[in-house]
């Protein structure tokens, strides 16, 4: 007669533990009597019967179970103290097809890193928390946990938990039932033969679940750690059942996985090249120009530094916005600014547009400026300075007081507003207007016939771009920037 | 014919928690008196082709190899 | 199909156009200005490729998704500014010492404490020398474009991968809100598969990640193979644009917006006549020793322009062994350096010196 193994060591397991140090590699490194190694067979055992050993990734925790990876077989890593669900949820988003498992005990999934457990059965990530609940620290010395009970010493409670100062034992399950998406929470022991059978049953169900990719399950399992309580295998199991049971009540507290469909995994990640380029770069517009295309006019040697100043809502952000597009489309480099500091708040609003054929050296513009463009009093008071003697300024005529102001300086006073509400019924296209100003003052600057009209196709493909099909939108630009030229 | 059974303790992998001792319906399993190679009383089984084959005892060890429960085929 | 590649964006924009040319599966991230725009980016892009994005519940969660995300052997990154990366410091430290590959994006704010979101350069050393526990170093890019922000976030990826340990990407709240024009790079044809990833299976036994070494020796060897990579990275990979460097009297350090400005200074001075140039770092580790070394060799001072109380004028100073006069020209709290203050600083230095 022969023999077959009906009990025994899980293949899930290295047959010999070659990655713990020392000479025993046979053994797990835990205490005698320890819950870890008997939850670690169960584990084992699960991830063999429903055959994802080979997909499996299993998040260790800092505490006893840091040294998960010593005995299963499947990939693994060890993480910073609580962080193993957020962790997981890097693995399981990056491998939607692989099955994680987030290994967790109470200091380190209810103390240190509780949001990020929390947060990821919130969002439902596609994992199996396995919470391994003893009362205490186990790692570093048997200390007080966010699961010890009221009364009970530690080295960190020498006197007992108080919970006038310390407060109560914290129900994880209860915790995590009262959020919607995870699918499956159950309360375990591991005492009695009948109580580690259901436990076996809780084990296989979330193992299940991973594999049907189901969702999020917490399985919280109060097991005994007798070295650090200082008690015998009877006395941890009578702590267990008198004690701990009290506040840490079992059972299944919820369980939706009977009437959901296996979950699909996302669709796959688009990485060739013609896709790529055919998602992200937009479509060459019919108005565009080669990139070796230079405008010729002289005005367009000199690097121009534009500041437009104004209050919030005047479109002033968008104006320079607009600009530093024409100029990009034109093969300029460009530089387009928001300003900085406290006067961004009160209500006033300021760019900096730099336009060069050159590298742009410094984006700021505080002296040198040739063109201004002031929509405010105290936008004229501000930034007049910057603007050098020979330089524009375009100003609101109805807004804007001028004080003496240097001969060689060129001024035009324009209501943008106003000749927008008039020709197109909403100041909403003063922008469009301020830059069809901008293109007669810079034809009266010896802007060459050529760039004249290529002017006005930069700025056609610039709303183009802006406003795409939304019908009407190019053609009331164009409109509005047609009155701007008209009204220099 | 009914199925028999065999429980084998593997002295070297015990820690000798007597988690185990409890648990075995037969009263097949008590603790050692000799020390094994990590220094624990292993436990030892007496009578083991008595065992019923429930693994109650399989489950209550904490250790991955040390109690193993084979059937006769 | 005909792609216009020039573009107009915000430097934090370009960060994660960057990031999806050069194969970047994932974006884990947290809002805090002035990054917040990444992340925004981020969201609405990521998922039109089908890759993914995911908010964290906070800066440490996002640090460890991409944690979880590297360690399954995909491109990963996440951003933040100041006070996030400190939150992030015990994730860096772990990145190091598993020698996993990731891209963070600083885009720095004022500070210390809560400060304000004007931009300052006062993350260096938290970026530079460390930060976490632990002696490890990150690979420092510094863009002062937003040209740069998207290209050296496309280069970050692969010398993070070529010496397996994450990679900062170091700007400042003006590079990251400002717009500029750019050219995007290609998509690089993706064939990432790391020998090393977790779970992979090498003769049966799957890949395993950690940062515990129990026996002194082995985590003093760990230390040694660290040091080493970093030695070798310090003498091999230094990237530094210099300017008017070769006659000059007195060289100004920067980088990120503060070389911007020195450009500027650079190019006014000159116009007075005065031998003034500039040495940029494009990356601050390893840190362009060589350049200033020779430079060291003819100028009379340097000085370091910084957003900051003057963090990186340590780096200079190390790497001229304190041989000549190096002064600080600075701005916190969110002001910024004008031509104007550079240049009456580097005339006062040319006169003192």
């Amino acid at each position: 007669m022969s023999e077959k193994v009906k009990f025994g060591r899980s293949k899930v397991f290295f047959d010999t533990f070659h990655r713990r140090p020392g000479p025993i590699k046979k053994n797990m490194h835990y205490c005698p009597g320890c819950g870890h190694g008997i939850l670690h067979k169960l584990i084992a055992e699960a991830i063999e019967y429903h055959g994802i050993q080979e997909d499996t990734n299993l998040i260790a925790p800092v505490g006893c179970a840091v040294f998960a990876y010593y005995y299963f077989n499947v990939g693994s890593i060890s993480v910073p103290h609580g962080r193993a669900p957020a962790v997981a949820t890097g693995v399981s988003r990056a491998k939607p097809e692989s099955f994680v498992i987030s290994y967790q005990g109470d200091g380190d999934l209810a103390a240190i890193g509780f949001n990020e457990f929390l947060q990821a059965a919130n969002r439902g990530e596609k994992m199996t928390v396995f919470f391994v609940n003893n009362s205490n620290y186990g790692m570093t010395g048997g200390q007080m946990a966010p699961t010890t009970l009221p009364g009970q010493k530690t080295t960190t409670s020498p006197y007992g938990r108080n919970p006038e100062t310390e407060g109560y034992p914290t129900p994880v399950c209860e915790i995590v039932n009262a959020l919607t998406a995870p699918v499956y929470i159950e309360r375990v022991a591991l005492t009695t033969p009948g109580r580690v059978a259901n436990a076996k049953k809780a084990v296989y169900k979330a193992i299940q679940n991973l594999k049907e990719r189901k969702g999020f399950s917490l399985v919280e399992v109060v097991a005994p750690c007798p070295v650090n309580l200082k008690m015998s295998a009877d006395q941890v199991n009578e702590f267990i059942e008198k004690q701990m049971l009290n506040y840490f009540p079992l059972g299944c507290l919820r369980d939706k996985t009977a009437d959901m469909e296996p979950g699909k995994l996302p669709a796959p990640v688009i990485r060739d090249e013609e896709s790529v380029r055919k998602i992200l770069f937009p479509v060459r517009s019919e108005n565009g120009v080669a990139a070796d295309f230079r405008n010729s006019s002289a005005v367009f040697d000199q690097e121009l530094r534009v500041k437009i100043g104004g209050f919030g809502g005047q479109g002033v952000l968008s104006l320079g916005v607009m600009l530093a597009n024409m100029a990009r489309l034109r093969n300029f480099n460009v530089s387009w600014m928001p300003s900085y500091g406290p006067e961004q708040r009160g209500g006033s609003a300021c760019c900096a547009v730099t336009v060069s054929r050159n590298t742009i050296p410094s984006p700021i513009i505080d002296r040198g400026g040739n063109l201004l463009i002031a929509m405010t009093q105290a936008a004229l008071d501000k930034y007049l300075p910057e603007l050098r003697d020979d330089g524009v300024l375009i100003y609101d005529h109805t807004a804007v007081k001028l004080p003496q102001l240097p001969e060689t300086m060129q001024t035009y006073g324009i209501d943008a507003l106003a000749i927008a509400d008039e020709k197109l019924g909403s100041s909403k296209f003063a922008n469009s207007v301020l830059l069809g100003v901008l293109a007669a003052v810079l034809a009266k600057n010896g802007m060459n016939e050529a760039d004249k009209a290529d002017f006005d196709k930069a700025f056609a493909e610039a709303v183009e771009e802006k406003f795409g099909k939304k019908p009407g939108a190019v053609e009331a630009n164009i409109k509005a920037y047609e009155a701007g030229k008209a009204a220099l | 014919m009914a199925k028999k059974f065999r429980v084998e303790v593997t002295a070297d992998e015990c820690k000798g928690c007597g988690r185990c001792i409890a648990v075995c319906p037969k009263k097949l399993l008590s603790r050692g008196k000799e020390l094994n190679i990590q220094g624990y009383f292993a436990i030892i089984a007496e009578n083991p082709g008595n065992c019923i084959g429930c693994g109650s005892c399989f489950y209550q060890c904490p250790e991955p190899g040390a109690i193993t429960i084979f059937e006769e085929e | 199909m005909a792609y216009n590649k020039r573009l107009l964006l915000k430097g934090n924009e370009a960060a994660v156009y960057g990031a999806l040319l050069a194969g970047c599966d994932c974006y884990f991230g947290y809002p805090i200005t002035p990054a917040s725009e990444i992340a925004q980016a981020a969201a609405l892009l990521f998922p039109k490729l089908n890759r993914t994005f995911v908010q964290a519940e906070s800066e440490i969660g996002a640090i460890n998704m991409v944690i979880g995300c590297a360690a399954a052997g995909r491109r990963t990154m996440t951003a933040s500014s100041g006070l996030g990366i400190s939150l992030k410091q015990e994730g860096m430290s772990y990145l190091a010492a598993y020698e996993m590959p990731a891209v963070i994006v600083d885009v720095m704010r004022g500070g210390p404490g809560l400060g304000n979101i004007g931009p300052e350069q006062s993350d260096y050393f938290q970026v530079v020398k460390g930060g976490g526990h632990g002696s490890y170093r990150c690979l420092v890019f510094t863009p002062n474009s937003v040209q740069e922000m998207c290209d050296m976030v496309y280069q970050a990826f692969p010398m993070a991968e070529k010496y397996r340990m994450p990679a900062y990407v170091l700007t400042d709240g003006v590079i990251g809100q400002m717009m500029e024009s750019l050219e995007l790079p290609e998509p690089v044809k993706y064939d990432y598969d790391p020998e090393w990833k977790m779970g992979r299976r090498v003769n049966g036994e799957a890949n395993i990640i950690t940062s515990i070494y129990m026996e002194y020796n082995d985590l003093e060897a760990l230390n040694h193979k660290l040091q080493d990579k970093y030695a070798l990275i310090q003498k091999t990979e230094q990237s530094v644009e210099e300017i008017e460097v070769d006659d000059a009297e007195l060289v100004m350090v920067a980088y990120g917006i503060s070389s911007r400005v020195g450009q500027g200074a650079v190019q006014a001075l000159r116009a007075e006549g005065l031998k003034v140039g500039l040495i940029r770092p494009k990356m601050v580790f390893p840190f362009p020793t060589d350049s200033l070394q020779k430079a060291a060799g003819h100028v009379k001072g340097f000085l370091c322009l910084e957003h900051s109380a003057g963090q990186m004028i340590e780096d200079v100073k190390l790497a001229i062994d304190c041989k000549l006069p190096v002064r600080l020209c600075n701005r916190m709290g969110g002001n910024l350096l004008t031509v104007a203050d550079v240049c009456a600083a580097a005339k006062n230095m040319m006169k003192e010196i």
